[in-house]
This record gives C-alpha cells, sequence and structure tokens, in this order.
C-alpha cells in the first residue's frame, strides 16, 4: 500500500493533465477562434461591386466613392464646431450628441461620425479636414444609381445583419450586402470575392509582419459586371404610366423567357436609399403599409386573374376534345348551369362559337366548356385533376423559378382543394363552375399572367421567365434555356390566338388598337373587397389586360393589373398598348391614350381604403411626397370614374 | 579508466528521457524567444552546456560522498537561503537570487537536492520510526525548516514543492492519518470555496453518518465521530474567514479566477487566459514548430519560464503534449521503480524524494498553465528556462543516478 501511492498519484496526475489538455485543444474549439482575433488581424481589401447594365447595354446601375467621416474622440482638440457643423450641415446638438456616442463606444478607437456622404457634400469638408484634430474620412465604394426607376429590379444594399455573420462565413461585421431584386439574387457575382491579407500581430496589438509570408493571403476579384434582360426604355415609360396608380407591369419576350420590363407601382426612386438619407428614407418605405412601396406587386400580388383566365379554359377543353371550333353555345346574356343557378354575361348574347366566345369575353361559352371538360369524366375529382395538371403546365400554381427572390406560387385548385372545402363531397362541376371565367379559385401573379401570354405566343412552350441577360465569362443558369412544354396540342393555339387579335379588332379592346401591330389581348377585371372600418366592403374591380404583339413571330408578352382600376380596358389595356407600341416603336403614335393614362390617378380611391386615420394618411402624405419626386403630371380627379363605355369588359 | 566507471551500471532509461527533455525544453525556449527580442535561447543553450562538466563532477564523487556529506551539504544549503536576507538581490517583489555579476543564482533550486539528502540520511538510521512521534517531529523538522527560509522570500511555489516529502514519509512508515488529513483538507478547502460552507457541512455531516453506518459495530465510535464533525465544521467556517481576512487580494484573485468567479481577462485573468487560448489553438497537431502566432506575438506572459508548456500545447498540438507528459511520467515512473530496488534505505529515500520533487513541479507547472491550478510560480523541470532551476534538478537527478550506479560496488 505505502509503495503504491506515489505512482498511482503520479498516473492519476498525469490523466487529469492529459484530459484537461484533451478538453482544451480537441473539444472547446472556441480557443482556437480567440487564438485567431488574438494574433492574426485580417485586413480586407474589398472589390468594386459590379456594374448593372441593360438589355442594350445602357449602363443602369454603376458606384460612387463616399465618404465616411471617422472620430477619436480623446483626439478631438480645439474644434471650431461651429464651421465644422456648418460644412456638415448638422446642428450643434447633433454635433455634440454624436461625439457623447463616439466617447460610449470608446474614447480611443476610431468611429463613425458621419457616413455615406457624397461627393459634393465631402468636397467642403474634405479642404478643412486637416484643421480638426482627430477626424478623419475613409472611402467607401456605393452604388450610384445611372436611371431613377427600377428600384424593385436593382434592390439596394445595406449591412449585413448579424444573423447572416454568423451563419455565413464570407461575411463580416459592418460589410455590404444585396437586399432583394437582382442585388440580393446576383450577390455572390456583383460583390466579387474581397481580399483578405493576414498580419500577425503582437500582444500590443502591433502590426509584426504579415503572417506566414503571406502565404494565405488573397487579392480581391472584382465583382461581374451584369446585363439585365430590361429594356431601360420600357420599364421606365411603364414606371411614368403607372403614376398615382397601384399596380404591377410585367413584360415577358416570348422566344426567351427574358424580363422586359416588371413595373411595380408605387415605386421610388433608387437613389434615395444611398447616401446620408438612406435609413430614414428605408424607414418610410417600410412603414407605408397601405401603399407599400418595397412590395413588388409583379411578382407578389396574387389576384383572381379574371377573364384573360378563359384562355386556359379553352384551350384545356380543346385539348380534352370537349370542343371544337364549331361548338355553338346559345348565350341568353347569361347562362343558368343548374336550378336556380345563373352566371351573368355581357356579351352581345345569341349563338356563339369558340372565336366570338374569346373576343366578346362570354362567360356562357367558357362555363359550357369548362363544365363539359369535368363532365368528359365519370369522377369530378379525376376531372379536376387533370385540368389542373393542364393548366399547371403553364407555369401556375407554382415558384417559376426565376432568378429574382422574392415570388408567389398563385393557386390552381384541384381535388385536394375541393375536399377540404367540402370535406363530405358532393361537390361537382357545378360548384366549382366559375373556375372558367378565373374567378373561383385561381389565383395568379402579374408575372404568372405575363408568362401565361408568352406561352400562347409561342403556342405551347415558355422559357422560365428571367432577369439576367448576360454575365461577361459565365454562362447563365440552363433552367433559363430549357423549353418547357404544356400538355396543349400546338394546333389548338390557333384558334384562340386569332380569338384573341379580334379582341383588339372587334372586342373588348379595339379602342386600344395601334395601327400597324397586330397585337392580340384579353381584357379582365377581378372584383376585390376591402375591409374599411370593420365592415367588408366591395372596392372597384382590378383593372387587368394580357397581351402580346406582333401577331406573328411575337417579341413581347405583357400583364398590365392597376389595383380599383376598374375595367380591363379602362387602365390596363391602354398601358398594355403603350408598352407594346413603346417596345416595338420606340414611339408614340397613340397620344390620346398616352396622355389620358398619364393624367389618370387613382389616389382619391386609394384613400377610401381603411378609412384612414390622420396618423395614417399623414404617412402617406410623407411617403407620396418621397414617392413623386417625378411625378410632374397634374393629378386629376379620378376621371376613369366617368369612362364607363366599355361595360362588356369583365 | 576514470570515465569507463563514471557510466558504469548508469540507468540509460533516465539519462535519454533527460537529454530528450532538455533538448525539447531548449527548442521550445528557442522560438518563445523569437518574440521577446532578448537572448534567452543563446543563454539557456550556454546553461545546457554548463551541466555537461556539473553531471561529470556529480557522476564522479564517489557513491559514499553523498550520505556521509549529507547533513554539511544541507547546513550550507540552509546558510544560503538564510543568507538571501542579508546579500540577496530583489527582482520583481521576490528576494531569491544571488547575484553574480550579471548571472544570478538561485539557491532555493539547489535546496531542494539537499533537503532529500538530508532527510534520506535521517531516515537511513535503522532505529528510526516514524510511528513514533517525535521522530516524526524531527522529520518534519527537517522539511519545514528550508520552507521557513523560503516562505519569506517570498516564494510560496518553492515552499509548496516540500509538501510532497509527506508522501515520502508516508512511504517510511509515517502513519496514514497524515495524509488523510492533508488530503480531506484541501477537498474540504476546495469545496468550501466552490459551495456554501453549510452544504459542504451537511455533506461531512452524511458522510460520517454513512461512514459510522457502515463500520463494524466495534469500530463506530460515536464520540470520535462527533469530535471530527466539530473540527470540519470549524475548519469550514474558518475557510471562508482565512480567505477573506488573511490571504492577499491577489490570492483570492487567483482562486476566484479558477472556480470561474472571476472573469477579468485583461487583468488578473489575462496570464491563465492567454495560457489556454495558446494551448487551445494547438489543436491535435499544433501549429508546427516556430509557427505558433500566439508563441510569437507574445501573448503569453513569462512563456520562456513557468508557462514554457504553453509553447509545447500551441506548436507541438495535443500529440506533442502528450509525448512531454509522457516522458515526464516515465521518468517518475522509472526513478520510483529504481528506488524500490536500491539496497540502502538511504537510496530508496533519496530516490523517492527525487521523484516526489520533479513530479509536484511537473504537475504544480502544468495544472497551472492548463487553469487547474492556481497561478503560482514554479517551473518546469528541464523545460523552463533559468539557470539554477537546470542544474538544480539536474543534481538531483544525478546524484540518484550515481546512487543506482553504485548499488552493484556496494552488494
Amino acid at each position: 500500500m505505502r509503495k503504491v501511492l506515489l505512482p498511482s498519484l503520479i498516473i492519476i496526475a498525469t490523466s487529469l493533465l492529459v484530459m484537461r489538455i484533451f478538453y482544451l485543444q480537441i473539444v472547446d474549439d472556441t480557443l482556437k477562434l480567440k487564438s485567431e482575433n488574438n494574433a492574426i488581424k485580417k485586413k480586407y481589401e474589398y472589390p468594386e461591386r459590379g456594374y448593372m447594365y441593360d438589355r442594350k447595354g445602357k449602363l443602369l446601375v454603376a458606384n460612387q466613392a463616399s465618404y465616411d467621416i471617422m472620430v477619436i474622440p480623446r483626439e478631438v482638440k480645439n474644434t471650431d464646431t461651429l464651421e465644422f457643423c456648418q460644412l456638415l450641415n448638422i446642428t450643434k446638438e447633433d454635433f455634440i450628441k454624436k461625439i457623447e456616442k463616439a466617447t460610449v463606444y470608446s474614447p480611443r478607437l476610431p468611429s463613425v461620425f458621419l457616413s455615406q456622404l457624397n461627393k459634393s457634400e465631402f468636397a467642403a469638408f474634405q479642404e478643412k479636414i486637416r484643421k480638426y484634430e482627430g477626424f478623419y474620412f475613409q472611402k467607401r465604394s456605393l452604388r450610384d444609381y445611372e436611371v431613377d426607376f427600377g428600384a424593385n429590379i436593382f434592390g439596394f444594399i445595406t449591412q449585413v445583419n448579424e444573423k447572416l455573420v454568423a451563419k455565413n462565413p464570407y461575411y463580416n461585421s459592418g460589410d455590404l450586402i444585396g437586399r432583394q431584386g437582382v442585388e440580393e439574387s446576383y450577390e455572390d457575382l456583383l460583390r466579387g470575392v474581397k481580399g483578405v491579407k493576414y498580419i500577425q500581430k503582437d500582444k500590443y496589438n502591433r502590426e509584426i509582419g504579415s503572417y506566414k509570408d503571406g502565404k494565405y493571403d488573397t487579392i480581391a476579384v472584382q465583382g461581374e459586371d451584369i446585363n439585365l434582360t430590361i429594356d431601360a426604355e420600357i420599364q421606365k415609360y411603364g414606371e411614368e404610366l403607372m403614376i398615382n396608380k397601384r399596380g404591377g407591369i410585367v413584360a415577358i419576350e416570348p422566344s426567351t423567357g427574358e424580363i422586359l420590363a416588371l413595373v411595380t407601382a408605387p415605386s421610388y426612386d433608387p437613389g434615395i436609399l444611398v447616401g446620408r438619407q438612406r435609413s430614414k428614407n428605408y424607414t418610410e418605405l417600410y412603414r407605408d403599409s397601405i401603399a407599400k412601396p418595397l412590395y413588388d406587386r409583379g411578382l407578389l400580388a396574387e389576384y383572381p386573374p379574371g377573364s384573360p383566365f378563359k384562355i386556359l379554359t379553352g384551350l384545356v377543353a380543346l385539348q380534352e376534345g370537349v370542343i371544337d371550333d364549331n361548338t355553338t353555345v346559345f348565350c341568353n346574356r347569361g347562362f343558368s348551369y343548374a336550378r336556380g343557378r345563373f352566371m351573368g354575361c355581357h356579351c352581345h348574347g345569341g349563338a356563339l362559337q369558340l372565336h366570338r366566345g374569346i373576343f366578346e369575353s362570354c362567360n356562357s361559352y367558357f362555363a359550357t366548356a369548362y363544365m363539359k371538360t369535368i363532365n368528359k369524366y365519370s369522377k369530378p375529382a379525376q376531372a379536376v385533376d387533370i385540368w389542373s395538371k393542364h393548366v399547371k403546365s403553364f407555369g401556375l400554381g407554382q415558384f417559376m423559378g426565376y432568378d429574382l427572390p422574392t415570388g408567389k406560387k398563385g393557386n390552381v385548385p384541384d381535388s385536394k382543394t375541393y375536399k377540404r372545402i367540402y370535406p363530405n363531397g358532393g361537390w361537382r362541376s357545378t360548384t366549382i363552375v366559375s373556375n372558367s371565367i378565373g374567378q373561383g379559385e385561381v389565383l395568379m401573379t402579374p408575372i404568372q399572367l405575363a408568362n401565361m401570354m408568352a406561352t400562347i405566343a409561342n403556342e405551347g412552350h415558355y422559357y422560365t421567365p428571367h432577369i439576367i441577360k448576360k454575365i461577361e465569362g459565365h454562362k447563365i443558369d440552363k433552367k433559363f434555356t430549357t423549353k418547357h412544354e404544356t400538355t396543349i396540342d400546338k394546333k389548338h393555339f390557333k384558334p384562340i390566338i386569332s380569338g384573341l387579335f379580334d379582341v383588339y379588332n372587334l372586342g373588348t379592346a379595339r379602342s386600344l388598337r395601334v395601327e400597324g401591330i397586330d397585337i392580340c389581348g384579353k381584357t379582365g377585371t377581378a372584383e376585390n373587397f376591402a375591409k374599411i372600418g370593420g365592415v367588408r366592403v366591395k372596392m372597384e374591380d382590378h383593372s387587368i389586360f394580357v397581351a402580346f404583339a406582333p401577331k406573328d413571330n411575337p417579341k413581347i408578352a405583357i400583364a398590365v393589373m392597376v389595383e380599383n382600376g376598374g375595367y380591363g380596358a379602362t387602365i390596363a389595356g391602354p398601358i398594355a398598348s403603350l408598352m407594346i407600341e413603346k417596345y416595338l416603336r420606340q414611339k408614340i403614335t397613340r397620344v390620346d391614350l398616352e396622355k389620358r393614362i398619364l393624367a389618370t390617378s387613382l389616389q382619391s380611391r386609394y384613400a377610401k381604403l381603411g378609412g384612414l386615420s390622420e396618423a395614417v394618411k399623414l404617412q402617406l402624405r410623407i411617403s407620396d411626397s418621397l414617392l413623386k419626386k417625378k411625378t410632374t403630371i397634374p393629378t386629376v380627379k379620378a376621371k376613369t370614374d366617368t369612362t364607363k363605355s366599355n361595360k362588356q369588359a369583365i | 579508466m576514470k570515465n569507463q566507471s563514471i557510466t558504469n551500471n548508469i540507468d540509460w532509461i533516465s539519462i535519454i528521457i533527460y537529454v530528450s527533455l532538455v533538448i525539447l525544453g531548449w527548442l521550445n525556449i528557442y522560438s518563445s524567444s523569437l518574440s521577446s527580442m532578448e537572448d534567452t535561447h543563446e543563454k539557456q543553450l550556454i546553461f545546457i552546456i554548463l551541466t555537461i562538466p556539473l553531471i561529470f563532477i556529480v557522476l564522479s564523487v564517489d557513491g559514499k560522498f553523498y550520505e556521509k556529506y549529507a547533513s554539511i551539504i544541507f547546513g550550507i544549503s540552509l546558510l544560503t537561503l538564510a543568507g538571501l536576507f542579508l546579500f540577496g538581490k530583489t527582482i520583481a517583489g521576490q528576494r531569491c537570487w544571488y547575484a553574480i555579476g550579471s548571472f544570478t543564482i538561485q539557491p532555493s533550486e539547489f535546496a531542494k537536492a539537499a533537503t532529500a539528502l538530508a532527510l534520506a540520511k535521517y531516515l537511513s538510521d535503522t532505529q528510526i520510526n516514524l510511528k513514533e512521534v517525535n521522530r516524526q517531529v524531527q522529520a518534519l523538522a527537517i522539511i519545514l525548516l528550508p520552507v521557513i527560509l523560503i516562505l519569506p522570500q517570498p516564494d510560496p511555489g518553492s515552499a509548496l514543492i516540500y509538501s510532497i516529502f509527506i508522501i515520502v514519509l508516508y512511504r517510511e512508515g509515517l502513519p496514514s492519518w497524515y495524509v488523510w488529513t492533508g488530503f480531506i483538507t484541501i477537498l474540504l478547502f476546495v469545496l468550501t470555496l466552490i459551495l456554501e460552507p453549510q452544504y459542504v457541512i451537511l455533506i461531512a455531516l452524511v458522510t460520517l453518518i454513512l461512514v459510522h453506518l457502515k463500520s463494524r459495530l466495534a469500530d463506530r465510535n460515536i464520540v470520535l465521530s462527533s469530535i471530527l464533525l466539530v473540527v470540519i465544521s470549524g475548519f469550514v467556517l474558518s475557510v471562508n474567514y482565512v480567505f477573506e481576512n488573511v490571504f492577499k487580494q491577489h490570492h483570492r484573485d487567483r482562486f476566484n479566477i479558477l472556480l470561474g468567479k472571476t472573469v477579468d481577462l485583461k487583468g488578473i485573468g489575462y496570464n491563465t487566459n492567454q495560457s489556454e487560448i495558446a494551448i487551445g489553438s494547438g489543436g491535435w497537431f499544433g501549429k508546427g514548430f516556430l509557427e505558433g502566432t500566439q508563441t510569437k506575438g507574445g501573448f503569453v506572459p513569462e512563456q520562456h519560464t513557468d508557462y514554457i508548456f504553453t509553447t509545447v500545447g500551441e506548436e507541438w498540438g495535443f500529440v506533442g503534449s502528450l509525448v512531454v507528459i509522457a516522458l515526464f511520467a516515465g521518468l517518475f515512473l522509472r526513478i520510483i521503480y529504481l528506488a524500490e530496488r536500491q539496497k540502502t534505505k538511504f537510496s530508496r529515500v533519496y530516490g523517492y524524494c527525487v521523484a516526489g520533487v520533479l513530479f509536484t513541479h511537473f504537475f504544480v507547472n502544468i495544472a497551472m498553465v492548463v487553469g487547474i491550478f492556481p497561478t503560482i510560480g514554479v517551473p518546469l523541470p528541464f523545460f523552463s528556462y533559468g539557470g539554477s532551476g537546470l542544474w538544480g534538478f539536474t543534481i538531483l537527478l544525478f546524484i540518484f543516478i550515481k546512487m543506482d550506479a553504485n548499488k552493484v560496488n556496494e552488494w
């Protein structure tokens, strides 16, 4: 016993030490990190962010130098505060507050005194900066927007949040990152790769040379310049047409799926999110929960599509062989689809075939076609699923996979949907007939509407819509060059297209014709309701229009949606026609239409929304003044209220 | 002819471990010296070279010499310690050096070998029975004499080392309750610092009741158990008092850091924190020789002396640390093995002392470096920078190697 005490002690103690060292070196990995923070300093070299051009090579987004004024509170001496504040256009209280804040952070370390000054703001101060001890500046690169539109497409740059810093090792606190739009979806390409220099420090935080002779150092890689598929001309034009309205426009090139324009209204000048006022401006945009300027209606707003959906109803019926060109339906200014159930119709009535059914937008015709499709199969569930599959092959009811960070799926009901709504069964073709005219459970976003038109223009296939045209030295994603075939045979598109063509010649859009351009289009109207003072109130319909042109070899497919705009042909139709003319001809012959649309303001209708409290009204006014920087057209009071000529449009 | 007799019967295993440790130690001092701009590695190389004649002398002296002159050596050693009060040089608040020109020498490093010799000499008398109280007092006096001289220098680290001699006495017949008492005292002390005193007393009470119930009826002694409880309670309650009133603030801080109660990484906690960071950053295989960023940055204070093991941890990783620890443990066990097979009680006791002293240094040093022992200045044998330490340990070890080689002649 006495002999073993010391050896045992040695063995136990040694094991204890080994265990502790194992814990420190292998188990606890925070120490490794601490060591790096301790001894190695990383100096980053930030590359310049890639530029954005439009499809024709017009520069849209570049970079500008900006300056942060830095302060080391301890070193601030004998400052002529008055002159200093004048130069930087701040108040003396601001100055004191900022210095105090910096002192609280650290009296010895530099902190940002004033950030993101532009060249002109900085110029005057630059000459005198040497006079102010304790102040110096740091140059940064910020976005410089060459245009005042496209804010929803570009997105913006902001400081990366701490959550992402923890998740993504590339980013460090204080780095900038793209948010929303192209800045977010092509962040990796645009930002480039920052360079790192590893520097060995000693315990006094002095730099004592490069770490391992720079073995791990990397040089910065420039961000890639990219071309967007956007056509700057029509993007700008679309935003102008949408002034004083709310809604979205999406234009797509059918042969490629390239997004030519993506307009949301209201929007804002992208430049206001750069510079000293950016956070104030952003807060205002963000807080505006009524007009929602940060909400991209072109991608996110889901609506019942209304009449444009009749196109798909017709195509599916043709494909299923339940109708043909000559199938005749008698419309009695409406349609009794079941005992005591009547669907009204605004067409001229009488016996109709498919062609007139389309250009007169006859509810009876498409309700009949839809019921025939559903009744073809013995079980409605099976029939609805087949119908659903056809419709989904147009990219509906799903995320389309485009290269922008936001989106909505929309909705295409199938048998499961109805099982949920009617758990006890008993639903039949008559129960769900409103799907036929785009009023049932079907929901679509403007980009889905535009893509639907592109697919019809292509007679049965589409390419996933995308916003990226060209990246220097890279190929664009293969999914954007892959053809998606619909389940509808090509031959069925011919009669539909001819019907859509006559919408402009004989139908609901005949007042919108543009001489020399063969446009195929379809009006639409979506009912909508708002809660005003707790009561569900029917609001003015959303105005919808879809089109493509020219009829042969189409170059543009477009969907326009204007909230509370009334009939499809009232506002959305003219906007679509003007956009098409602008794109195909680069000039406008329908100046009458242009003038009317530019002068149309729906603000008075929007003001009704929600019975705005004084506070909200104030907020709306603030953001409107912010948004309407570019508004020059005098507001004409709700002109559309008096135009009731297009009654037959649904 | 003489050379041959020096290496005769010598224990090569111990020598190889010793040489390995010295070389590894120097490599780490070299690495850590790169940050300090001082020529510590050059000086240490001189110290190492000077150990060669030292070893030669130690091995050349007749084996009987150490036993014969143990008391005189001890006496001289005590005098050198006492002389510090008159002629000592104060470095960093500690008066434990003699200055000879630019060199300084620390007599406490040699006093351990002298004490070990004296203790061995005292116990080698076959008349000595450690069961007798007056023998116990005499033996403890030998140990406490140098401690009394060292403590006020102040050098609590060196003084602490002498506690290991209790284990040696136990090996030679000291009643086991000494060891138990010491062990329980330490346990209670630590427990009281971690837990509230009342909980510690509760634990003691429960333990005593359990022991009482478990033991045979004849052995049950309610009076003794009660006295024990009272003593323990008194001790536990006094710990807080001692801790708050007798200890100085920097002592308290050292314990508090260890217990995680104080986290002041810039001040008193800096050493331990930096030391843990350096070791922890080593990982499995370390950053490589001369590649330690913490070592290069000079983040660990006293890295070439008391904190030399951080360089091992950082640059050679877990594997390297394991090798060094294994070398040490191997050396200690080897010495104990050799001690147990000595024919004379004198050399056995001395061998035990050598193993004990080296082990205590090793454990206290590394335990402190890895943050499981309060900060206390104790060098790592053969590794830490410093001539006195290296020579002291070398002499300590090689006297035993000489004794071990000599045993055949005695036979």
